[in-house]
């Protein structure tokens, strides 16, 4: 998420270069973290097969668009994307789980368990239509602007669908990596993938998710998500100026 | 499933099914990721060997040459050791490893005899071929 803004405002890559790189980014990203989460076995992969029909549609109607629009406006986008990742990065986390069955959850068995202190729980997902259009939605910013979109992957799961965290986590991270693969073909065919910016990126962002996943997981504390959230906030602010001044 | 009475607790049979293929998809994404970082790294050196000394690319957008958009001219360049190809090659099979993840899902579905979540899968894996391929819309 913050690979396009770093690599355009830091190191003066164009923006299709920098789309990319951070493409190849949140592939490695996920599959890293995901190779990891994996053996905790909280990963819903119904749920997550279901909604990647959604995100994968999405992301080649993202990245087809994206040859249409101008860098400048795709820079403003992007802007007001990681100003609401910011916010819903500010705010605490809510989960809500709920106890009564929906219909079309329950005939596509998309309900689960999962461990909890009390031993395995079961959660009902909710809203399945909702959380299908929001996903849409995520691939489509996924495929114009290459990245994971983890906050309206989260707004999908955690909010419409009421998935316990555990799970959600888990699995928008499966996602993610699906999501985006199907529009680095598309960026890859069009020339935007250049192998001097996405090797360093590439490297760098998965010796970093092998190590933050280990040592993450268990010490996000508020004050990590406050630092994240300026962080993200002056870079989508910086992103907007850039964009409206037409400076990509 | 054939656990003795009493040792599992209840649910539906394909929970268990589910998890097992997750363990399998877990060492799958592991090994492509592990490839993918070996080749990309290998390339990288020698693309520091050939351009370590160019100034830094990217700055202006000219795009890529065609032999870098194909994966055909990417593997070319890659068995003959050409730097910028083989960190493409690697950047392929990074994209490739969670398309396989997606396709033994297919096949763990069709084994359960889950009609409706392989054809779910199918679909899935068509739309990342086609965008595999460059079709855009």
């Amino acid at each position: 998420m913050v690979i396009v803004p770093m690599l355009t405002l830091l190191f003066g890559v164009d923006f299709r270069y920098a789309v990319g790189a951070s493409l190849v980014s949140v592939i490695a990203t996920s599959s890293g973290a995901a190779a990891a989460y994996v053996r905790q076995g909280f990963t819903n992969i119904r749920v997550g097969m279901f909604l990647e029909v959604a995100t994968t549609v999405g992301a080649v109607v993202g990245a087809s668009l994206a040859g249409l629009i101008s860098t400048s406006l795709l820079g403003v986008v992007l802007g007001l994307v990681l100003l609401y990742s910011a916010f819903v990065a500010s705010r605490p986390r809510q989960e809500h789980i709920v106890g009564t069955r929906d219909p079309l959850a329950v005939r596509l068995r998309l309900d689960g368990t999962y461990p909890s202190l009390d031993g395995e729980r079961e959660y009902h997902v909710q809203r399945v239509p909702l959380g299908f259009g929001l996903m849409f939605g995520a691939g489509a910013l996924s495929g114009l602007l290459g990245i994971g979109s983890g906050a309206l992957k989260v707004l999908a799961m955690d909010q419409a669908m009421c998935l316990p965290f555990k799970v959600s986590t888990t699995t928008s991270n499966f996602m993610i990596g699906v999501t985006a693969a199907a529009s680095a073909g598309i960026y890859l065919a069009r020339g935007y993938i250049d192998p001097g910016i996405a090797m360093p990126v590439m490297l760098g962002v998965l010796s970093g998710s092998m190590v933050g996943a280990r040592v993450l997981t268990r010490t996000r504390s508020a004050a990590l998500r406050a630092v994240f959230a300026l962080v993200i906030g002056v870079l989508a602010i910086q992103m907007i100026v850039h964009g409206v001044a037409g400076r990509f | 499933m054939a656990s003795p009475a009493g040792s599992s607790p209840p649910g539906p049979p394909h929970v268990w099914a589910d998890e097992a293929i997750e363990a399998v998809l877990g060492h799958l994404l592991r090994a492509g990721v592990i490839l993918a970082a070996i080749v990309v790294a290998a390339g990288g050196a020698r693309y520091l060997m050939e351009h370590g000394s160019a100034p830094p690319p990217g700055r202006l957008f000219t795009g890529e040459p065609v032999n870098l958009r194909q994966v055909g001219g990417i593997v070319d360049g890659a068995v003959h050791f050409r730097g910028r190809a083989m960190i493409m090659a690697g950047l392929l099979v990074l994209i490739a490893t969670p398309v396989a993840r997606v396709g033994a899902s297919l096949i763990a579905f069709l084994e359960q005899r889950d009609r409706t979540y392989a054809a779910l899968t199918a679909f899935v894996l068509a739309v990342l071929a086609a965008g595999l391929m460059g079709w855009a819309m």
